[in-house]
């Protein structure tokens, strides 16, 4: 078994309180932001995309593919 | 002589778990410097509270004991005393004070982010059970260490286990190790609450709500759904399994494997 090593999306000081509904739709918007602009995913953009996949519930996440997908998706991208 | 180890063992078997008592008063031990913190600001309140209850019920005993018509019959008629009015506002702001610095000193670092925290556990509620996702080790959208956590109904449980307490997929945690959790609800209000760990997070819909745990020692903790969400608010519990590194580690590789095949 391959050791797993513990590391997760750090605290993010934009979103110092208990409300972190903000902070995981960031990081979505974030990574997706890179992705449309360099092109491709790059290692360098799958550090975000782990943060966004730490935070958000999976559910969360496959919504907001869909709506990418169908060109409804509210975010700033 | 046998190892302390051994007579642990033997012990475990029949002793209860040592958090809890029948006819318990008091708090469960603590396993978080959260709840620790919580303890004792309690027991500062609490000699407060003494004091005060004492005086006042001497107040009102005296009172009641003196108001009689053949041992005093004549009444006091007083209506001002400045003096006695000052003192009875300032003593007890003073002492609202001494209860205040250590109820804002827990307050405050409780909020205080010291160390990024190394592992999120997300714990969504549903009517009427909780899930957990593990989601650090993803490397996709899809794969994601994921299960529901159901209680373990009366008829099914063995000897030894707790009465609407128990449940079939735990949430385990490496100890020692500053964790996030992410709450949540996938449809009414639901609270994640464990005493011993000093937490309460309450689930609510489209919001995710952070707290952060560290859990001092190894051990098994209990909690139960703590905001009204219909029928089964009272069978949905939660039981928190605080591991060392090792043994979450290989928890989580177990359950990748298991989840991929």
């Amino acid at each position: 078994m391959a050791d797993v090593e513990l590391k997760t999306a750090p605290a993010d000081f934009r979103f110092p309180t208990t409300n972190q509904t903000r902070h995981c739709f960031t990081r979505y918007v974030e990574f997706h932001k890179r992705v449309n602009a360099k092109g491709e995913e790059s290692d360098d953009c799958m550090k975000f995309a782990k943060y966004y996949r730490s935070l958000c519930p999976g559910e969360w996440v496959e919504k907001w593919n869909e709506q990418r997908e169908n060109g409804t998706f509210p975010g700033p991208l | 002589m046998y190892p302390a180890g051994y007579y642990f063992a033997v012990a475990h078997w029949f002793l209860p778990p040592f958090n809890t008592e029948p006819w318990q008063l008091g708090f469960q031990d603590a396993a978080t410097p959260i709840m620790q913190g919580i303890i004792d600001l309690h027991h500062d309140i609490f000699f407060f509270l003494i004091l005060i209850l004492v005086f006042v019920l001497w107040m009102l005993v005296r009172a009641l004991w003196h108001f009689n018509e053949n041992t005093n019959p004549i009444p006091q008629r007083i209506v001002h005393g400045t003096t006695i009015e000052i003192i009875w506002t300032i003593f007890p702001s003073i002492i609202l004070m001494f209860i205040a610095i250590p109820s804002f000193a827990l307050l405050y670092s409780m909020d205080e982010v010291v160390v990024d925290p190394a592992v999120t556990i997300k714990a969504i509620g549903h009517q009427w059970y909780w899930t957990y996702e593990y989601s650090d080790y993803n490397s996709s959208d899809e794969q994601s260490l994921t299960f529901d956590s159901y209680m373990i109904p009366e008829d099914d449980l063995e000897l030894g286990q707790l009465r609407l307490l128990e449940v079939d997929n735990r949430v385990v945690v490496p100890a020692k190790t500053h964790l996030r959790m992410i709450i949540t609800s996938a449809d009414v209000l639901h609270s994640w609450a464990v005493p011993s760990l000093g937490v309460k997070c309450d689930a609510v819909p489209g919001r995710l709500n952070q707290t952060s745990i560290l859990i001092q020692r190894e051990g098994v903790y209990y909690g139960q759904c703590s905001e009204i969400c219909g029928t089964n608010h009272a069978f949905m519990p939660i039981v928190v399994e605080a591991v060392n590194l090792k043994a979450y580690g290989n928890w989580v590789s177990n359950q990748l494997c298991q989840q991929s095949n």
